[in-house]
């Protein structure tokens, strides 16, 4: 899945969902991080249609909106996995190897960083240093920490979510 | 109801990753079971450092410092050190050397020479618990501010100790907050500088989860000291538990009168706030930051004029680091004599690293600044895993660069690791061994700066694409030597036309392997071989002859058939079908493959 294939239809309920949040910040437009990181909470990503609301809300421009969401990494216009799959980059899992894991998971799910399988069930997600580096390399999907993982041991941790 | 034993669990991130929560359950449940729950309680507290060998349970009051302890663990522990006084040795660290246990950490390598005064209490108190931070003379210093020293006398002791800002650059932090208390405003505000986006380091987070309280008192000190009313913290959306601690203890010292108005009956009001970040590196840079919380894309701009005369929304705005904050009320508490007499002539204090990569220590460390690398790496770090040879260590993340053998003896401090051509940084410490490539190294920071680059300016936006594409090509076997000059010169050119300290630094990694790795490159280019065996498109399979007895496992297993030769001849694998992927070398059963 990539960014153009996302179409989605608001409902009139998901509109009022973010109404309701651009109001909470007080329909302010310096709040807009604040109110893309609520509504990513809320819906798991942000697709175009979803920016539109949210600019209309915070009365600003859906290219300021764009321009926001597409800066920064955090935010997201593609739904995640059912089980993201974060692999840790940071300098410490590098050097123990993470590029190789990396590999061995795009090779096995078929899919590039930032994508979702298209069953929707895995996305692969590149971190900058999780903190654990004492377990390096590390991988993480959704809530669950593996630590010291080789490529060999990919497929046995995926076969969990099966 | 005082509690005759303590057994601290970690719960940072690293232990938590090792199961160190069910950890706590499980010795929670025994102690119920074993009716010893009135006698001795668990504390989950913040780091203890030493991720390399968590999860970690320590026993107060005899200390006993437990080691990759798994939740199977809690009924040994019970049993035998809570009920019966005897420590259960084989959940002891033992002594690389001579593999003898070792029961208390003052006894380690790893904590002999550290001394911590930013982590004081990461480890040791439960940062959930507004209490305990009190009982080791929490919210003191914020008292002694209001009572006896005032705003400028409190500036005056920092200057006097020497602070200095630990977010990278080294800046006096007296200093910054006498710019921002002379600057008249209606509003001010300070802010804490929790980004940390060096991708090898999680001491900023280590303190937040460890000790969130020390960097609340600090913020309310800095507020009074400059005459700001709001705080906010600005800290990665990707650092849920820190986030978390850090909310639980804003309203613990609201509810304790420690935050909010007229704070301890001094007429002053302060209050803090979070702001998220959404991971982009360059948000740590102190204008790019102030422009998120706005709001916006994190883009740099020009300084002057400084945050202290226009930060937030245009107001004199304070920015200080994580670290630099949590030194504060220790050294109102201690003053200014106590902490200047630690660290060099112009650095004072300590530091903390994040000490990972090829050593056998991995993790959290803070040092006297003057120590040597060769301490922090051979004695806290315990030299290099698996008895490999040590090549170089990497400080300052992407903005710093590589330290070679000879580098090993300068003592750290700020001006010193410059000398040597790197930097302090914010406390990554990336140790490397023998079998790192130093051009796939510099390519790997390179590809980092590329990713971060706000795209603002053209040297950093372009040029550093263009190093990358350099890089990529040496390691590929396809650099000319003409390329290594164009290396230096457009690193140089970023160097002195970027706009911020993103761009100003990120040649850095490249120029400093260039210098002290020139052989490196050298064999790169001009003898198209990677010394290391890491660049993948300068590999060769190759059978040898003497050991192939031809049973033809390779041919079958090999993806591409790059393999021929019939049963019970020597194969042979063909250089330009071959695609590197190893497979004939994991499936040959008698080591007659090599990869030069
Ligand atoms: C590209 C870039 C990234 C930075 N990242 C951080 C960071 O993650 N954390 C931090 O405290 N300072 C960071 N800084 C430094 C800040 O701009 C600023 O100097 C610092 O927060 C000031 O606090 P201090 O004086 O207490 O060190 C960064 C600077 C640059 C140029
Ligand atoms: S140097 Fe790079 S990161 Fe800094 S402002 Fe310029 S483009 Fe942005």
């Amino acid at each position: 899945m990539t960014q153009d294939q996302v179409k989605v239809e608001l409902k009139e309920s998901d509109v009022q969902k973010i109404k309701t949040i651009c109001a909470e910040f007080d329909n302010n437009g310096g709040e807009l991080i604040n109110v893309l990181h609520k509504t990513q909470n809320t819906f798991g990503y942000l697709p175009a249609e979803v920016q539109e609301v949210v600019a209309q809300g915070l009365n600003v421009s859906v290219a300021k909106v764009y321009g926001v969401v597409t800066f920064y990494s955090y935010f997201t216009m593609i739904p995640k996995g059912e089980h993201p799959i974060s692999l840790c980059t940071g300098t410490a899992c590098y050097v123990r190897g993470a590029d190789k894991v990396l590999d061995e998971l795009k090779k096995v799910l078929e899919i590039e960083v930032g994508e979702t399988t298209a069953d929707g069930k895995f996305s692969i997600n590149c971190l900058r240093c999780v903190g654990a580096c004492g377990l390096a390399p590390v991988v993480m999907v959704g809530d669950k920490t593996y630590g010291r993982v080789a490529p060999e041991m990919i497929k046995g941790i995926l076969e969990e979510y099966q | 109801m005082a509690y005759k034993m303590h057994l601290l669990v970690c719960g940072g991130t690293g232990c938590q990753a090792s199961e160190s929560a069910a950890l706590v359950e499980n010795l929670k449940k025994e102690l119920e079971e074993q009716q010893l729950d009135s006698f001795a309680q668990v504390v989950m507290t913040g780091c203890f450092g030493f991720c390399e060998k968590g999860p970690i349970v320590k026993i107060i009051p005899d200390n006993t410092f437990y080691t990759q302890v798994s939740p199977e663990n809690a009924g040994v522990i019970v049993s035998e050190h809570v009920a019966k006084g005897r420590r259960v040795d084989y959940l002891l660290y033992k002594n690389p050397e001579d593999n003898t246990p070792i029961a208390e950490s003052k006894n380690m390598n790893f904590y002999k020479k550290q001394i911590r005064i930013a982590l004081r209490n990461c480890g040791i108190i439960n940062p959930e618990n507004i209490e305990e931070y009190i009982a080791r003379d929490g919210y003191l210093a914020l008292g002694k501010v209001f009572q006896e020293l005032g705003a400028e006398n409190t500036i005056q002791v920092l200057k006097d100790a020497g602070l200095r800002g630990r977010g990278g650059a080294g800046f006096p932090t007296a200093i910054k907050w006498e710019l921002t208390r002379k600057n008249e405003a209606d509003q001010k505000y300070v802010v804490c500088n929790a980004d940390e986006g060096d991708p090898g380091a999680f001491m900023d987070r280590s303190i937040l989860e460890g000790d969130p309280h020390a960097v609340i008192e600090a913020m309310a000190i800095n507020g009074y000291c400059v005459g700001a009313t709001k705080g906010l913290i600005y800290i990665r959306a990707e650092y849920p538990l820190a986030i978390q601690r850090l909310k639980i203890a804003l309203n613990q010292a609201r509810n304790y009168g420690l935050l909010g108005n007229d704070i301890l009956g001094s007429g002053f009001d302060f209050d803090i706030e979070l702001r998220y970040g959404a991971g982009a590196f360059v948000c740590g840079e102190e204008t790019a930051l102030i422009h998120s919380m706005e709001g916006f894309r994190g883009e740099p701009t020009l300084k002057p004029p400084y945050p202290a005369q226009s930060g937030y929304l245009n107001k004199p705005t304070n920015v200080n680091n994580v670290e630099t904050l949590a030194n504060v009320p220790v050294i109102i508490n201690k003053g200014p004599e106590w902490f200047n007499q630690i660290g060099t002539e112009k650095s004072k204090g300590t530091k903390v690293f994040a000490l990972a990569g090829k050593v056998n220590n991995v993790g959290l460390i803070e040092v006297p600044m003057g120590i040597t690398l060769r301490e922090v790496i051979f004695e806290i770090g315990g030299g290099i895993k698996n008895n490999k040879k040590f090549k170089a260590v990497q400080t300052g993340g992407p903005s710093g660069g590589c330290l070679t053998e000879k580098d090993l003896d300068i003592s750290i401090d700020y001006e010193n690791l410059i000398a040597a051509g790197s930097m302090m940084g914010s406390g990554g410490m990336i140790v490397m061994d023998e079998d790192d490539c130093m051009v796939d190294v510099a390519k790997y920071f390179l590809d980092f700066t590329v990713e971060e680059s706000c795209g603002k300016c053209a040297p950093c936006r372009i040029g550093n694409k263009r190093l990358y594409e350099l890089l990529d090509k040496i390691t590929k076997g396809k650099g000319t030597k003409q390329d290594l000059e164009i290396l230096q010169n457009l690193g140089g050119v970023i160097k002195d036309t970027s706009l911020c300290g993103l761009g100003q630094s990120s040649p850095n990694p490249v120029l400093s392997t260039m210098r002290n790795f020139e052989d490196e490159y050298h064999a790169h280019v001009h003898d198209h071989k990677c010394p290391s065996g890491v660049c993948k498109s300068l590999m060769t399979y190759e059978i040898i002859p003497d050991n192939c007895v031809g049973c033809t496992a390779c041919v079958r297993v090999c993806p591409v058939g790059a393999i021929t030769g019939n049963k019970k001849e020597v194969h042979l694998i063909s250089a330009e079908l071959c695609i590197k992927c190893g497979a004939c070398m994991e499936r040959c059963k008698f080591d007659a493959i090599t990869v030069n």
